[in-house]
């Protein structure tokens, strides 16, 4: 299990980068290995808004489901579309080309409540 | 009569390796003033043979169709059903086998099931097929909550000539669920749905409209002009078919249903009073089939890539998903699924035209001789296998007087709409000879007042 | 040790499989004779529109009579089923299902009635479902009951539509939104209840295993629709506060639902109307061995107290001057499903019934229970037991020891087919961690729990000395082990012709 440099995440084990005005979002490596081979990617569209905390997508792997929570409130401007036919990318690369969507912020984006990959290192031996 | 192998000294024995000393301790978990003082208010046991003599007592109680001639349908249909069949489904390995759970063991069961689902894609002109729901009424109520959670719409059409007990058990799935079913009227003369005098706006608040081909009143629909008017409210047409009429008619996929569910115990299941049958759910495209309930059989490989079946998709289910699960279906009705298997497959192509030519010829043939005799044709809208007729009868009557002579006559509409009180619906299969048709319509012929 | 590993087939040839019925057609053949056509035959156009008929017919194999009992004999033979061998799938009860209930729902008598017929030529259908109506209420404790849903699930569906039927009667229903539903149970009960219109709220299990009686007290209130419970619960143990539950569930106004998974473990020992149930389902393919068909036919009936028998679906049967008729209750929830219920699985629970007779159902249980106990008490030193405590019908161990040496408890499941024994249920309850759920039946004879025992402790063995053996298992079936994450990514559904 490793939490990546450069990144943010959350306690829902979401991970996040900050791109310009743009936040990518994934789920993270610990995510993606408690819940086995991922099946399936439940993608939201472009142009959907999402609410801080609320969940926007659902990755499902063969026997366990599990929603994606934003950690911002925005706009999705871009979804990975190549999950739709190659979910395991997830698992293969969730850092990088297992992202899911990509959020412009309503907001003036802060990594308030966030935890960096140290913090989260320590969180995830906690669980 | 016992089926417990372990003698009383075996039961003794383990209860002593358990740290026991009798029975009785083995419930010591249960409060005593829970536990019951006297057995239970039930009949004394009976060894096989008596259970049998008794069996076949209650039996004899009931008139069947091997000694009284059957002109009824509405849902259930007197057909002739292979002998191989019965050897084969009772065969121990499918009959006491439970849910496929552990694949590698499971392989004839699942795969069984995955034939299912190709037979009714094909038959249907779908993408896929599932496992089998409980009966046709069910599948119908559990496509309409495909419907409405896919089109994010909270109303239902319901043609008024579908069949009485799909609608209400429609309603009981629906309305408890805050969905709002909408009956469509039938046209009074053709008994078929009008669409050229509905409301063009409704069709864009509808999840979706439901059609019956053949209707409960034996008519065929205009299921192409009744598609494209929901459609052009996007709204999805469910389909609800007699799996037999797809001999004939034109299969559900090729006039742009969405959902196609119907009731296989036309396909080989023995009648048994109403059940068990099977049902059956098929649907196309990707967002469709991702929602649909119940369980789906998919092919896979092995380590060494060997074809296998597994169930799949298995995260729309109860036992993942639990309150989010597309619906609550665990058990279905698996070994009339293999049944109805078997039968299409002994049929064949070729084999299933003739059952659904035989079924269409000989209902025109007793509608004809019927027509002749004086009564009228209740619809004028065409016929497969089932229409209605009217005349100035008591058909309770005349339908007790007809079982004495053998035959059930068909079945009284009065029961389902009062406006109908002049109506019977009958239905002919292949399993009737001209003989019979020619006994029957001269004994109903007779009753009626206008010969 | 010297255990025999085998699997069944013998003339099935393990690389290959058995051909799909469809790949062995070919045009021409036919399965199937009917009677020529014995009446003038009209062609196609003077009876349907050409516009409805199809433009071609459905593409159905084309096989023999031979080809077809053939096909259908290999793939039996790559099916475990309680003829077979032991089949310990924990909740699901699989026991022996015996043959003449069989040869009796196949009567005429039964088996060829139209549902439809004038009562009066059904009476012997109709007087059974009505004693069997009576004999499941009195196995209940309660009132009256419904013989129309056709499976477990549909059963919860129509109890918890009799609650919102209970709780409208008494102006409550847009108040009553909640159901209790406890972290351990069935995953039908959450998506009946959500089937059912209502929000399910989870209630925790205490150490012990059973609900938690405080949390449960500050989760009942003005907004409880009803509880369902499993008792014995999914773990195998009976909630001793139960008549506690009852009462605090009915002083906040909410009904008790009882899931009847689980009743192979109380018949004539506990009824569940007398522990303060008002509702209770039964599977008859479970504990009244209407067998289980490789997931169904089954049935579900549910028995409600007197006070709810005017929400029962219809039709129900009644009886009126020694003649039998069906009715609808007077505040019915409505129809749930077409005609009658599955009829002819309710031909055999009732032939269950009689030929076991009061005590015999008692024996039933009590020898359920024992043999799980065997089990359990057996197995305790080799596998984890969470719940170490005496249990009713089936026990839930842990594959967490094992899961330490890398080895899960899918792979135990895989390794005990190699010894043509069925798996237990596993990773079921959530609530346990590497969950194997074991329930033996009554029906098994001391012998074959002994071999259970020694293939489990065999097992246990290999998970430390030969992990790879249980990580690469099965070895003897007639395929290894498949790969559910390929199906589920890019699913094959169905068969298609290669031509097109």
């Amino acid at each position: 299990m490793i939490a990546k440099k450069g990144l943010q995440y959350t306690e829902n084990h979401e991970w996040l980068k900050q791109e310009g005005r743009m936040v990518r979002i994934g789920i993270t490596d610990f995510a993606q290995e408690k819940l086995g081979d991922v099946v399936f990617v439940e993608l939201p569209a472009v142009d959907d808004q999402v609410t801080k905390e609320d969940p926007f997508t659902v990755v499902e792997s063969v026997k366990a489901v599990s929603d994606v929570f934003s950690p911002v409130s925005g706009v999705i401007v871009a979804i990975n579309e190549t999950l739709e036919d190659s979910p395991e990318l997830i698992n293969e690369d969730p850092y990088d080309q297992g992202w899911i969507v990509e959020v412009e912020p309503i907001d003036e984006f802060s990594f308030e409540g966030l935890m960096s990959p140290e913090e989260y290192q320590a969180y995830i031996e906690e669980e | 009569m016992s089926y417990i192998p372990n003698t009383q000294q075996e039961q003794m024995q383990m209860l002593k390796a358990c740290g026991l000393s009798e029975i009785d301790d083995l419930f010591s978990q249960i409060p005593t003033t829970l536990k019951l003082k006297q057995p239970l208010n039930l009949p004394g046991p009976l060894a096989e043979a008596s259970l049998i003599k008794h069996m076949n007592i209650l039996a004899s109680k009931n008139i069947n169709l091997d000694t009284a001639t059957s002109f009824l349908g509405a849902g259930a249909y007197d057909h002739l059903v292979p002998s191989v069949i019965k050897h084969l489904v009772s065969r121990g390995e499918f009959l006491t086998a439970y849910t496929p759970y552990q694949a590698e063991i499971s392989q004839g069961v699942l795969q069984s099931i995955f034939e299912f689902q190709t037979l009714i894609a094909e038959l249907t002109g779908m993408e896929a097929a599932n496992a089998s729901m409980y009966d046709g009424a069910t599948a119908l109520a559990e496509a309409a909550l495909l419907a409405c959670n896919a089109t994010r719409r909270r109303k239902v059409g319901l043609p008024a000539n579908l069949h009485p007990e799909w609608i209400e058990v429609a309603r009981t799935y629906l309305e408890n669920q805050d969905i709002e079913p909408v009956i469509i009227p039938y046209q009074s003369d053709s008994g078929q749905i009008d669409i050229a005098t509905m409301d063009a706006s409704l069709a864009k608040e509808l999840s979706c409209l439901v059609v019956q081909q053949p209707n409960f009143f034996g008519c065929i629909e205009d299921a192409t002009g009744i598609c494209s008017w929901i459609k052009n409210g996007d709204g999805l047409l469910v389909a609800a078919v007699n799996p037999i009429s797809l001999g004939i008619l034109k299969r559900p996929g090729d006039y742009g249903a969405d959902i196609v569910v119907g009731d296989g115990g036309s396909l080989g299941n023995p009648l048994s009073y109403g059940g068990p049958t099977v049902g059956f759910f098929a649907t196309s495209g990707t967002s469709l089939i991702r929602r649909m309930p119940g369980r789906i059989v998919g092919e896979t490989i092995d380590g060494e890539s060997k074809r296998g079946y597994v169930l799949t998709m298995q995260t729309r289910e109860q036992h993942i998903r639990r309150e989010k699960a597309t619906s609550n279906i665990c058990t279905n009705q698996a070994l009339n699924a293999l049944v109805a298997t078997m039968y299409l497959s002994l049929l064949g192509k070729q084999g299933l035209r003739a059952v659904a030519n035989q079924c269409l010829q000989k209902t025109a043939y007793l509608q004809q001789a019927l027509l002749r005799a004086g009564y009228q044709r209740r619809f004028t809208g065409p016929c497969f296998n089932e229409f209605t007729i009217s005349g100035d009868v008591d058909w309770a009557k005349v339908n007790h007087q007809m079982l004495d002579k053998g035959f059930l006559a068909g079945l009284p509409l009065q029961q389902f709409d009062k406006d109908l009180s002049d109506s019977l619906l009958l239905a002919v299969t292949e399993a009737r000879t001209k003989e019979e048709i020619d006994e029957f319509s001269g004994l109903l012929g007779g009753y009626c007042s206008g010969s | 040790m010297n255990l025999a590993v085998y699997w069944g087939g013998i003339a099935v040839d393990h690389k290959t499989g058995v051909p799909l019925l469809m790949e062995k057609s070919k045009p021409g053949r036919i399965g199937y004779s009917l009677p020529p056509l014995d009446v003038p035959e009209l062609s196609l156009d003077e009876l349907i529109p050409k516009e409805y008929l199809a433009a071609q017919i459905p593409d159905l194999p084309e096989v023999t009579e031979p080809e077809v009992v053939r096909h259908f004999t290999q793939l039996s033979r790559r099916n475990h089923g309680v003829d077979v061998g032991f089949y310990p799938l924990g909740s699901c009860t699989m026991k022996y299902n015996p043959r003449v209930n069989e040869d009796i729902a196949a009567l005429a008598g039964f088996s060829r009635l139209h549902p439809y017929q004038p009562w009066d030529s059904t009476q012997g259908a109709l007087e059974l479902m009505y004693q069997l109506d009576s004999y499941l209420a009195e196995i209940a404790g309660l009132s009256k009951t419904t013989l129309q849903p056709a499976a477990g699930a549909h059963g919860e569906l129509a109890g918890l539509l009799i609650m919102k039927a209970y709780h409208r009667e008494q102006g409550e229903e847009k108040e009553r939104q909640e159901i209790l539903i406890p972290d351990s149970a069935h995953g039908t009960n959450p998506a009946s209840a959500r089937m059912a219109g209502f929000v399910v709220k989870t209630i925790p299990s205490q150490l012990q295993g059973g609900v938690d009686v405080i949390a449960l007290k500050d989760m009942v209130g003005p907004q409880t629709a009803g509880l369902m419970l499993t008792n014995p619960n999914t773990l195998g143990l009976f909630d001793q506060n139960i008549c506690e539950i009852a009462k605090i569930v009915h002083r906040a106004g909410g009904l008790l639902y009882y899931d009847g998974a689980n009743a192979n473990a109380i018949m004539g020992i506990v009824r569940p109307g007398d522990m303060g149930f008002d509702i209770v389902h039964f599977n008859l393919h479970k504990t009244f061995s209407t067998p289980h068909g490789g997931g169904g036919p089954g049935a579900g009936p549910i028995s409600v107290s007197k006070e709810l028998e005017q929400f029962l679906p219809y039709p129900i049967v009644t009886k009126e001057d020694h003649r039998y008729t069906l009715t609808k209750p007077a505040k019915s929830i409505g129809r749930i499903k077409s005609f009658y219920g599955n009829f002819g699985v309710l031909v055999k629970a009732y032939a269950y019934i009689r030929i076991h007779g009061p005590q015999g159902l008692r024996e039933i249980s009590e020898n359920a229970v024992l043999n799980a106990n065997y089990l359990m008490h057996h197995l305790k030193d080799d596998y984890y037991l969470p719940y170490n405590q005496q249990c009713m019908h089936e026990f839930v161990l842990s594959g967490k020891w094992q899961k330490a040496v890398g080895v899960s408890a899918l792979d135990i499941a895989k390794r005990l087919l190699d010894y043509a024994m069925h798996a237990p249920t596993i990773y079921f309850p959530l609530i346990v961690d590497e969950a194997i759920m074991v329930e033996p039946t009554e029906t098994e004879s001391k012998e074959t729990l002994d071999q259970f025992i020694e293939v489990m402790k065999a097992i246990a063995a290999e998970a430390k000395e030969d992990p790879d053996q249980l990580i690469q298992a099965p070895h003897q079936t007639p395929v290894g082990r498949l790969d559910e994450a390929r199906a589920a990514r890019k699913p094959i559904l169905r068969w298609r012709s290669k031509e097109i």
